[in-house]
């Protein structure tokens, strides 16, 4: 993964976030993230993002646990070691949809989460770089990435004049790396401190 | 914001076709009572008037669903559905008329003593049968009809009370107090009626009207089954008339936000529906006991397997498949093709619990089957536009109707 080069800016009320989004995007600069505290209506069409795929990796997984719950059963009990039950015929699919149904389930289920804390990089034993600690507790942070054209300065001025409360430049991890917040110290050189 | 278009005007088209519907039910209602109604043959007889319970109490506790809907997003505290709560009100107002309908046909069957529909009528049968006379304090006629009065009677005016309420929130806007009152004595009114509705249609009204059909065989889930078969349709049948007032440039305020939750609706109690179908079929299917299977015997494997299959086919796989995708439910042609087909599917699935019991050797489906079901959508049709017309479409002054012009999915 490479380090980049972040601007950073905090504000503290959804209804100024939203129009400094707007701005932001139309003066041309690339909004990395928003990091929020709570999930706000709406920042994902602010933000231009796409609608998720998620649903269809769940649809697939969910029909891959159908097929392997059908598959195996009905190999073994029609083909490999086929049993009568109480008279039913060896192909007793009312029989089996029950399983049929909490395989699709499980694998839906297993499935969607594994790929959600992919796509957002979290793991255990596995660190993200927080650009504010404060973002989890009342701050909406948005996270602007720098190209060589950018002016960094200005970005932070552009930033406060929209009604950002905190400005900031971090050069940071984009992605995520093997180590524990708890045990080991922060790679990085600027060390963010928190305001108590 | 532009001006809104509160007032709903009948088009002449809308009466024209509600009125032929009607034209032609009658018709087919005059043709079969005098063909099959009035007939010496208890299997016309039984034709006839099975045709009109289904249909009759198809029709009734479809609309009742819609004041259900009501009831329970009052109770859950639900802002997003104010915005079109007209539409389910005045799909409401269909219950005194069809319950009514309903009440005649049912009452004419018991009193006129057709034990070929209802076997449990038969006394001296009953006298000889160890099952059936342990039945008999539930299965009477005098409980029949007082349980019926009951049921129809409250849900009509429980429904007219929570219409009532509605009202006041077209008069004057409501400051934070006024509003809380509102909303408390709305939450009063509908679990008044929730409960009442989950003492008949969640449990006692199904297994008199329909499963006593049976008289031997009994199902603890068949009231369930059918609640969720006629919510599904309910719910379908208020996006019909969702997406009807929006082509018609109406409910500015509703949009395809809305639509979702409608076709979430839709497709959630489809599948509750198939829950049900599953539950109650798997386990008589596993146990195989002689008594239990006689429902399923001559509709799995007799002459009814064909709508037997078409049934899970309509209204289980097709909006499971469909209606799975987001775009699909914010699609009006989607949810109005799904719509028709729900509410024809669970229509059939109502035929084939009534008439599958009735006419065990053969299927009946046929024109005056589709005769009686015109002239049940023509009065569908014709009065609650009527009832739409009657009030204003928007609750204007309802202290969540914000949520509901805001609603985001």
């Amino acid at each position: 993964m490479a380090k980049k080069k972040f601007v950073v800016g905090c504000f503290d009320d959804e209804e100024v976030l939203f129009p400094a989004v707007s701005k932001v995007r139309k003066a041309g600069y690339k909004i990395h993230d928003v990091y929020t505290p709570f999930a706000v209506h709406g920042l994902d069409h602010a933000l231009g993002l796409r609608e998720t795929s998620l649903h269809t990796a769940g649809f697939i997984y969910g029909i891959t646990g159908t097929s392997t719950a059908l598959g195996c059963i009905s190999w073994i009990l029609a083909k490999d070691w086929p049993l009568n039950f109480g008279g039913k015929p060896h192909f007793a699919l009312p029989a089996w949809i029950p399983i049929t149904f909490e395989l699709t389930v499980l694998f839906a289920a297993v499935g969607m989460v594994l790929t959600f804390c992919y796509l957002c990089q979290m793991a255990p034993f596995v660190k993200k770089h927080h650009f504010h600690a404060r973002a989890t507790d009342d701050l909406f942070v948005m996270v602007i990435e720098c190209t060589e054209k950018t002016n960094a300065e200005d970005l932070k001025s552009f930033l406060a004049s929209n009604g950002a409360v905190e400005t900031d430049i971090q050069v940071a991890e984009e992605g995520w790396w093997l180590g524990r917040y708890d045990q080991d110290e922060l790679p990085f050189e600027n060390k963010q401190t928190v305001a108590a | 914001m532009a001006s809104i278009r509160e007032q709903f005007e009948i088009p002449g088209k809308m009466k024209t076709w509600s009125l032929a519907l009607i034209g032609v039910g009658l018709a087919a209602f005059a043709i079969g009572l005098f063909t099959k109604g009035f007939s010496s043959d208890e299997h016309e007889q039984a034709h006839f008037w099975g045709t009109l319970m289904y249909n009759t109490i198809f029709w009734t506790l479809v609309c009742n669903a819609s004041m259900f809907f009501i009831c329970v997003t009052t109770l859950a505290m639900g802002g997003w559905q104010q915005s079109f709560r007209r539409i389910p009100e005045a799909i409401s107002t269909m219950v005194p008329i069809f319950g009514s309908i309903t009440f005649v046909v049912l009452i004419y069957v018991v009193v006129s003593d057709k034990h070929f529909i209802y076997h449990w009528l038969d006394t001296e049968a009953v006298a000889k049968d160890p099952i059936l006379s342990g039945k008999s304090g539930f299965l009477n006629a005098k409980f029949f009809i007082i349980w019926t009065t009951l049921a129809i009677g409250l849900w009509s005016l429980l429904g007219w009370r929570m219409r009532q309420i509605s009202k006041e929130a077209d008069e004057e806007a409501m400051d934070h107090e006024t509003g809380a009152r509102f909303i408390l004595r709305n939450t009063v009114r509908a679990a008044l009626f929730t409960v009442w509705f989950g003492l008949t249609v969640g449990s006692t009204i199904p297994w008199l009207w329909m499963m006593s059909i049976d008289a031997h065989w009994y199902s603890t889930m068949y009231s369930w089954y059918t609640f969720a078969s006629s919510f599904v349709s309910g719910m379908s049948l208020i996006a019909l008339w969702v997406i009807y007032l929006k082509n018609k440039g109406y409910l500015e305020y509703t949009n395809q936000e809305h639509l979702q939750d409608i076709g979430k609706f839709m497709f959630a109690f489809s599948i509750f529906w198939t829950y049900l179908w599953f539950s109650q079929f798997m386990l008589i299917w596993y146990a195989n006991i002689p008594e239990e299977t006689v429902y399923f015997k001559h509709r799995v494997q007799g002459p009814y397997k064909g709508i037997f299959f078409l049934n899970l086919i309509i209204n289980f796989i097709c909006p499971l498949l469909i209606l799975m995708k987001r775009s699909a439910k914010r699609n009006y042609t989607m949810v109005t093709f799904m719509a028709v087909l729900i509410l024809f599917g669970h229509w059939i699935d109502f035929y084939q619990m009534v008439m599958g019991s009735l006419s065990k050797d053969h299927v009946t489906l046929g024109w005056l089957d589709f005769g009686i079901l015109s002239l049940f959508v023509g009065l569908m049709i014709l009065f609650v536009g009527r009832s739409l017309a009657s009030k204003p479409l928007i609750v204007k002054h309802h202290p969540f109707l914000k949520e509901s012009i805001i609603h985001q999915v």
